[in-house]
């Protein structure tokens, strides 16, 4: 539990930023700070016993069914890489608060940081993989939001963008090689998986899964060929760069290239994916690194060189290489975030960061230049700093590598690599600090206040103690890390300043003295650069990034045109085609169910049928006819459930019937009544044709479903339905006890339907539509009477009568047919005719009953029956019933079910009245004609026999 | 029996199929209402057909339709009733704002934008 609380106290955390600065950027910063200290806190107390070699573990089960559980571990790799991320993670918040100006918004930006933080954290001490991509794909997308802060910076923002689209390009891979690993070994959970290391490099799949995670972590950690996104995301703010680009985001991948290591390490393909791309990217980086101007651009490239180096570390498949890349990734977490920090001061107190226009800031700035010097040394691997060590372990380890056969290529090729770290180091140095004082700074250079050296000076006296005392400091950190890393493999370690004069100390004293002659003869090394060719990343990715949003335009364009015609053509041939293949994909035997006989009354409503149909097809153009035939469709359907025995949807068919006309002829009503003809025959033709194979593809499948036997789960509810729901109307008890959670979801739409009809029309009433709606000339001829006595006399006697029925289907629901459905839409019809027979402004005067709020009373009654369920202690929407026997009425069920179909009930009136109240409404404004005071077009108590003669 | 249930499944689909493809909001509204009635007993179907069967539970009778299907389509018809209304609704408001019912909301005279004929 514990564990858990380290992963979300940053997520929970993220709140406080937003609101606590409002009391001020101090405030927001301690807010934010003791979040991270109490997940420091957390983390070290479990720090003794992993320390022993413990592995702790909490979570519990989130989905099980899909093997994805909320299961943390820690380990020490856990520990080490937590430790990094929250203890820099709190430098940085520190250094934050004196980097950020007024100007920029503070509250996000830690909102930001902590969402990182806490994805991070996840990422290092998820056990189940599934947990573990998603918090990897939130870094991605928190780091997204990090390093495009500065939304005003085009490099920012687009930096930004090719951040996301390589990092999570490369976590798509990642989630694909992971889940491939998982397969292999039957179990999502880490610490399964790393125990079933035969199982796994035996597997076919092994390679594919090797090479998947390999390109998420390479992208991540900007291995060769993903290495540019690095430097441009270095638009960010510098203590951005100084969190992800040193300490955490970039660490990731070598993380789950340590993580894994015990399962992918030790074959052929690892050793030459993993090393010789470590290798050359080392190499590559750090020349490019040597000749960058910008300060940051040099550390980007830096990093990228020493993620190569300790990737390379990790390729070499040895535990003691393993060990040696454990370390330094602690020792470069150090000296780099300290050199971004300072990086980040010269850039603030100078007004640049462009190396030569810098130069000489020693005697300005002597705080910060010593703290950077240091760093920088330790960078370049100069002995009594942590660099150093981890530096000659490394080299100690290439001189037992051989490269196909070679075994002087890794050493060689390392050397180099460490030779150009001293060469850009010693740049970093020289040409900022040392030399004359210049008097052209944008800005008045000088030493910032101690809060925002504070920082980096930690940092740097953790390099100087590690580098003096590594036993004491870091031996059992590393021994822990090591060991969670090699499974228990590694030999005994103990880390000592002086090896003695071997190999290691030979290639390491060559790197600083080549480094040391290419700083002093820079001019002539950067001429030679100049003039080789530079093959620039970003107008490659670019490019390619160019011609795949071509490619897409062209894949959208040409489907995607704007004709909905088109649109629905192509998904009608594609379910045709779908269809096919299906069809001719399988087997074809005649059903062997036997068939009812049919009757002359069936075969009666058939051909009213067809001939609707084909009404319909052939004489569409006139509306008003074909609003006619689609009723008579609807009709036939409805008696043909009455016919085979389902008398629940003939009701509910037949009333829908009545109110769906009712609806299209108040559309029709402003609609024009024809359609004109437009298609050509030829289109016509074409959709003949697709309407035929679809109609011959759907009735063909009713036709071999209803032609074969089947099995069903409706046993279970007829036998349940009387003792366990206690109605007899089987159908009834289904939509509102067994099935009550789909019919509760269902009214929930059906009132958001009408909702959105309110929507639509209320907003018709203004803009250009409304205005039309105002010039509204009638395209048809006028009833003499507007509301003629006899429907009006009609609808009025009916209404207490259709009222009393509705209420009786409603009650009679759970028994017999009927129920809050069919009842609603009952009712909604004797309202509705009301409307008809008196207009919409007398009717809406009589019944002042709010539609809308109608809606969500039964939504939140049928709500609250389901509520009723859970405080007795049972799941949601369980129903009880019992049996009362009032004196004279006799046995009465009581149902809560009942409840929940008044709800149903409720909701249907609310939302099929207010749909047509709405269009009814627009009629009235389009209408012109004032509001009828009387019921009816001639009041029969004052009528005299000459004013009837009048008229 | 089932094979003139099926047809008309098949009638209900094709011609509302074709309505659908039409060019203006009143034809594809009433192909829509019309795919959803085949839908709706194309479900109805999955329970087979019975004839003469009680609606309710009694001692006496020889057999029951199967209820499941007749419940989900009893949803599916006033669901369906909701999503017809939205998209009249949807018509009429588009008619209003362009001054055409195209389903392009273009006015077929006045350009050339999109594939109609």
């Amino acid at each position: 539990m514990n564990l858990a609380l380290i992963v979300m106290l940053p997520f929970l955390g993220a709140l406080l930023p937003g609101l606590m600065i409002r009391s001020g950027r101090n405030a927001c910063a301690t807010a934010t700070a003791s979040v991270t200290v109490l997940a420091l806190g957390l983390l070290l107390v479990h720090a003794p016993a992993v320390l022993q070699g413990e592995t702790i573990k909490a979570g519990w089960d989130w989905l099980p069914g899909l093997g994805l559980n909320v299961n943390f571990f820690l380990d020490g790799l856990g520990l080490l890489f937590a430790g990094l991320i929250l203890g820099i993670g709190l430098l940085i918040i520190i250094y934050a608060r004196f980097y950020l100006s007024e100007k920029d918004p503070m509250g996000l930006f830690y909102t930001y940081l902590l969402l990182f933080q806490g994805a991070m954290v996840g990422v290092v001490l998820s056990d189940n993989i599934l947990l573990l991509l998603i918090f990897w794909e939130l870094t991605s997308l928190s780091s997204f939001l990090l390093i495009g802060y500065w939304k005003h910076l085009p490099e920012g923002r687009q930096g930004a963008r090719m951040a996301l689209a390589v990092t999570g390009g490369g976590g798509l891979a990642m989630i694909a090689g992971m889940l491939i690993l998982g397969n292999i070994a039957g179990s999502y959970e880490l610490s399964v998986i790393l125990g079933e290391v035969e199982k796994i490099q035996a597997s076919p799949l092994y390679l594919p899964a090797l090479v998947l995670i390999l390109i998420g972590c390479f992208s991540k950690s900007a291995q060769f060929p993903f290495h540019f996104w690095l430097p441009h995301a270095m638009a960010a703010p510098t203590p951005v760069s100084a969190y992800l680009h040193s300490a955490t985001m970039v660490k990731a991948g070598v993380f789950l290239l340590a993580r894994l290591w015990p399962v992918l390490a030790g074959t052929d393909a690892w050793f030459y994916l993993v090393t010789t791309t470590g290798l050359f990217t080392m190499v590559l980086a750090a020349g490019i690194a040597l000749f960058k101007d910008d300060l940051k651009g040099l550390l980007a490239y830096s990093t990228v060189s020493h993620l190569g180096l300790v990737t390379m570390l990790f390729g070499l498949g040895t535990p003691m290489a393993a060990a040696a890349g454990v370390f330094h990734i602690i020792n470069h977490a150090t000296f780099k975030a300290a050199l971004f920090m300072s990086a980040g001061i010269v850039d603030h107190e100078a007004g640049t960061r462009h190396i030569p226009r810098l130069g000489g800031l020693m005697h300005l700035m002597p705080i910060t230049a010593t703290l950077a010097m240091l760093a920088a040394a330790s960078m370049a691997g100069v002995p009594l700093l942590n660099g150093f060590l981890s530096k000659e372990m490394m080299l100690e380890q290439t001189t037992h590598a051989q490269w196909a056969g070679l075994p002087w290529l890794i050493p060689f090729a390392a050397t180099l690599g460490a030779l150009l770290s001293v060469a850009y180091s010693l740049r970093y140095v020289v040409h900022v600090f040392m030399g004359p004082k210049r008097t052209d700074y944008p800005a008045k250079p000088h030493d910032p206040r101690p809060g925002f050296w504070l920082p980096p000076a930690i940092l740097v006296l953790l390099v100087v103690l590690i580098g003096l005392f590594p036993e004491a400091m870091a031996g059992p950190l590393v021994r822990a890390a090591g060991a969670a890393v090699t499974a228990g493999a590694l030999p005994e370690l103990h880390l000592a300043i002086w090896h003695g004069v071997n190999s290691a100390l030979v290639m390491s004293m060559l790197a600083l003295a080549g480094g040391l002659v290419v700083i002093l003869r820079y001019p002539e090394v950067w001429a030679r650069w100049r003039a080789g060719p530079h093959p620039e990343a970003k107008s490659m990715y670019d490019a390619v990034l160019a011609r795949v949003v071509k490619l897409t335009q062209f894949g959208i364009h040409s489907a995607h045109n704007g004709s909905l015609q088109r649109y629905l053509a192509l998904m009608v041939i594609a379910s045709i085609v779908l269809g096919y293949v299906g069809f001719t994909s399988a087997e074809h035997v005649a059903g062997q169910r036997e068939t009812l006989v049919f009757s002359p009354l069936a075969l009666v409503l058939w051909v009213l049928l067809a001939g609707a149909c084909w009404l319909l097809v052939t004489r569409h153009r006139q509306r008003l006819l074909a609003v006619v035939a689609v009723s008579v469709v609807g009709l036939i359907v409805s008696v043909g459930f009455l016919y085979f025995s389902a008398p629940d949807l003939a009701l509910t068919q037949i009333s829908v019937e009545v109110v769906t006309t009712v609806l299209m002829l108040l559309a029709l009503y402003f609609l024009p009544k024809r359609t004109p003809v437009e298609s050509s025959p030829v289109r016509r033709g074409r959709d003949g044709v697709l309407a035929a194979l679809a109609g011959l593809g759907v009735g063909g499948l009713c036709w071999a479903v209803l032609t074969r036997d089947f099995s069903t789960l409706s046993g279970y509810y007829l036998e349940q339905s009387v003792p366990g729901g206690g109605g007899t109307n089987v159908v009834n008890v289904i939509l509102v006890d067994f099935r009550g959670f789909d019919t509760f979801g269902e009214i929930i739409v059906l009132g958001i339907a009408a909702l959105a009809i309110y929507a639509l029309l209320d907003g018709a009433l203004r803009g250009s539509a409304g205005a039309r709606l105002e010039a509204w000339q009638p395209d048809m001829p006028r009833a003499a009477d507007r509301h003629p006595m006899m429907m009006v006399v009609a609808t009025r006697v009916m209404l207490p009568l259709a009222l009393m029925v509705g209420v009786y289907i409603l009650l009679r629901g759970h028994n017999m047919p009927g129920g809050g459905f069919i009842a609603g839409l009952v009712v909604s019809i004797a309202l509705i005719m009301q409307y008809m027979a008196s207009g919409f402004q007398w009717a809406a005067s009589k019944m002042r009953v709010d539609y809308d709020a109608l809606i969500g009373l039964g939504i939140l009654l049928a709500g609250a029956t389901g509520i009723a369920a859970m405080v007795t202690d049972h799941p949601f929407l369980t129903s009880a019933h019992d049996y009362v026997y009032p004196p004279l009425i006799g046995k009465v069920e009581l149902a809560s079910a009942m409840a929940f179909d008044v709800g149903v009930f409720l909701t249907v009136v609310g939302a099929v009245m207010l749909a047509l109240a709405q269009v009814s409404r627009l009629g009235l404004v389009a209408g012109h004609e004032p509001a009828n005071i009387s019921p009816m077009d001639v009041d029969p108590s004052t009528s005299t026999q000459d004013q009837r003669g009048t008229r | 029996m089932e094979f003139l249930v099926a047809s008309a499944v098949g009638l209900m689909t094709g011609a509302g199929v074709y309505l659908v493809l039409r060019a203006r909001t009143f034809p594809v509204v009433l192909g829509l209402a019309l795919i959803t009635y085949a839908v709706n007993v194309f479900l109805f179907t999955m329970g087979r057909l019975a004839v003469n069967l009680p609606a309710v539970i009694s001692d006496d009778a020889a057999g029951y339709a199967d209820p499941l299907p007749q419940a989900l389509v009893l949803t599916a018809i006033v669901i369906s009733f909701g999503m017809t209304a939205v998209v009249v609704v949807m018509a009429l408001r588009a008619y209003l704002e362009g001054d055409t019912d195209h389903v392009d909301l273009a006015d077929p005279d006045s350009g050339d934008e999109g594939d109609r004929s």
